[in-house]
């Protein structure tokens, strides 16, 4: 990657906050993490809202802050900021809102105005510029904000969480329109929605206890999560371990605690982890089966996991059942390939309602999980 | 008021209030609201307008809208940056200085008369330095103006304060990543959103300063058309010729009541 236009390199320690982002011209970024992961905190970074403790903030050639002191305030950042509110300012009008910028950068009244008028064209609501915040709906008060800050044509654009506050109704317009304002602007958007990462951005950094867990293109990321957050995210089951030894072909095997040995296959152009290393075996919840003990399946080579219902998630057509995972069954312990110590894994598995029913699946049940090897991605972390 | 507001309340569903409530509440309606009709009754209806428009009642009620006017302007001035600082600064001993900057709504004016006196009388902390440059405020309406902004600075900023602090800093922030300076800012976001706040203040500022009476007594004497206000007139007036005494409180609750209902009004807008 070339030379990044914002680059933060930098620690909050108050927050427990160590975090290195960059983020290319033109670039949409998606930041993913769980709650006090340190997103909100890279966003004040950037906006000149928070000061680093070490490193620091750059922008294009420009040092925005660092750890000796240089510092550009907030409003010669040239950074503007989206909050999960569209915090409109009350006393204003929509079109007064978005010409808010335009007039603090000095641009004279009517220049202002004819700036205002068409950036909330820009997001379809010139019809809305007459109206007070108070008298607009989640959406439009959204879609009025994301004008407001297009109007201050920043360097780049921070959206923190734009559509969470909306109702299910509103969001899917305004995810069409960002993706629209988006394309070819550079900005970095925090969101829990694999859905508005595959829409909008071209990366997914995601960030966990304040630091970087993984990042990466976000088709890719989402396909092979590294991290176990990214792996939820995607809702895939993943277990992390050593690779023992790969096969012949694409064929592989991962010691895990708890579960033993997973047998899976390393994806096509992925290289396959050397013996030893760390790695993680990925896989989908649909294509796990749930067997009652008595049951032993056999055929293709599979994995199979003594393992106890948790819990059930009713999901649309179909019902997850969440298991804590144990030993395989039937394992084999060879050298140091550990078995059945350690803490139980989780496990999640989709089921049709029918399937659950007939199994007569209950928490604290005993089942057998079963997961064929071809269905499992194994690749180093 | 109270007679109406029972029958609303039942209307709109349970309140939670118990019974027992209106029986106090009354009560201390009653005290408040009784006293001034007292005035009312006492009132040489008469000869009010002679009364109120003699020479030294008119001077008196200038002066006082006049000194009123100029220390409310005094408050606005000062005290709008200080409800800023004490509300957005981080600055250590932020805390203590609120306390100390509020002291003149506990102390009694008599003694804050005092303190304004030792501190810029002829001889006094600063009035001696400004004595040698010929400036002399003790005993004269700058004196009375003083007194006023000295008692009434607190009520504006608290008010503000609290204001500043519902509305929070987050509008602010966004101005500022918008690319507003902070004045601007200022200019633009803050003093629009407190502008109730800042408005209550005001007027509460204003009624405060037009009923001084203790401070200005002792800071800046009683001189007709100088610093004798409208208060310090009543008081007089009080032994010498209740009649006129009587009337000029009349005046003054009324003004009084003019800007309490000024203020009730606005808030009613909200």
């Amino acid at each position: 990657m070339s030379a990044p236009l914002l680059a933060v390199d930098a620690g909050v320690a108050a927050r427990g906050v160590r975090l290195a982002v960059g983020v290319g011209d033109g670039e949409t970024v998606a930041i993913m993490g769980p709650n006090g992961a340190g997103k909100s905190t890279l966003f004040a970074l950037c906006a000149g809202l928070l000061r680093p403790d070490d490193g620091g903030v750059r922008l294009g050639g420009r040092v925005l802050a660092d750890h000796s002191g240089a510092w550009v305030p907030p409003h010669r950042r040239g950074i503007a900021l989206l909050a999960q509110e569209p915090l409109l300012f009350p006393h204003l009008n929509a079109l007064e809102n978005v010409a808010f910028a335009p007039r603090a950068a000095g641009a004279s009244r009517r220049a202002a105005r004819a700036a205002a008028e068409r950036w909330l064209a820009e997001v379809d609501a010139s019809d809305l510029a007459a109206r007070r915040p108070g008298e607009l709906s989640g959406g439009q008060a959204q879609r009025v904000a994301i004008a407001r800050a297009l109007a201050a044509e920043p360097r780049v654009l921070l959206l923190d969480e734009p559509f969470v506050a909306l109702d299910v109704a509103a969001a899917p317009a305004l995810r069409r329109l960002l993706r629209r304002v988006l394309a070819g602007r550079t900005a970095l958007v925090i969101t829990h929605e694999p859905l508005d990462a595959h829409l909008l951005a071209d990366r997914v950094v995601v960030l966990e206890s304040g630091r970087v867990a993984e990042s990466g293109p976000t088709a890719e990321l989402l396909e092979r999560p590294r991290s176990r957050f990214a792996a939820g995210l995607a809702g895939l089951n993943f277990v992390a371990g050593r690779s023992t030894a790969v096969g012949s072909g694409n064929a592989g095997r991962l010691a895990v605690e708890g579960l033993g040995e997973v047998s899976g296959s390393v994806p096509d152009g992925v290289a396959a982890p050397a013996d030893g290393e760390e790695a993680v075996a990925v896989f989908r919840p649909a294509d796990i089966a749930v067997f009652r003990p008595a049951d032993i399946p056999h055929g293709s080579p599979r994995n199979s996991w003594r393992a106890t219902v948790q819990e059930l998630e009713p999901r649309g057509v179909q019902v997850r059942v969440h298991c804590e995972a144990g030993p395989a069954l039937g394992a084999v312990p060879t050298g140091a390939v550990p078995t059945g110590a350690g803490q139980p894994v989780r496990l999640s598995a989709d089921l049709t309602p029918a399937a659950a029913a007939e199994l007569d699946l209950a928490p604290g049940q005993p089942v057998v999980l079963s997961v064929k090897a071809a269905a499992v991605s194994l690749y180093g972390v | 008021m109270l007679a109406s507001a029972r029958p609303d309340s039942q209307a709109r569903g349970f309140t939670g209030l118990p019974r027992w409530i209106w029986a106090p509440a009354a009560l201390g309606a009653l005290f408040v609201v009784v006293p001034p009709a007292g005035i009312l009754a006492r009132v040489d209806w008469a000869d009010f307008v002679l009364l109120v428009t003699s020479e030294s009642s008119l001077a008196a009620l200038r002066l006082s809208l006049g000194t009123a006017a100029a220390s409310t302007a005094v408050v606005l001035l000062l005290g709008v940056p200080m409800a800023m600082a004490l509300a957005r600064g981080t600055l250590p001993g932020l805390r203590v200085l609120r306390a100390l900057v509020l002291l003149p709504l506990v102390l009694p004016p008599v003694v804050g008369g005092l303190a304004l006196l030792y501190t810029f009388g002829r001889l006094g902390l600063v009035g001696r330095w400004l004595d040698v440059l010929g400036v002399q405020l003790a005993f004269s309406t700058a004196a009375v103006v003083m007194a006023q902004a000295f008692v009434s600075l607190p009520f504006l900023v608290v008010s503000l304060e609290g204001a500043l602090r519902t509305a929070g800093g987050r509008y602010e922030a966004v101005a500022a990543t918008l690319g507003a300076s902070p004045t601007h800012a200022f200019r633009r976001v803050t003093l629009p959103l407190v502008l109730p706040g800042l408005a209550s203040g005001l007027v509460l500022a204003f009624a405060r300063s037009l009923g001084e009476f203790g401070a200005t007594l002792t800071f800046a004497g009683s001189l007709q058309g100088v610093t004798r206000t409208l208060p310090l007139e009543v008081y007089l007036q009080r032994e010498a010729d209740p009649d006129a005494a009587v009337a000029l409180a009349l005046l003054l609750v009324a003004v009084a009541a003019a800007v309490v209902g000024l203020a009730y009004g606005r808030r009613g807008l909200r």
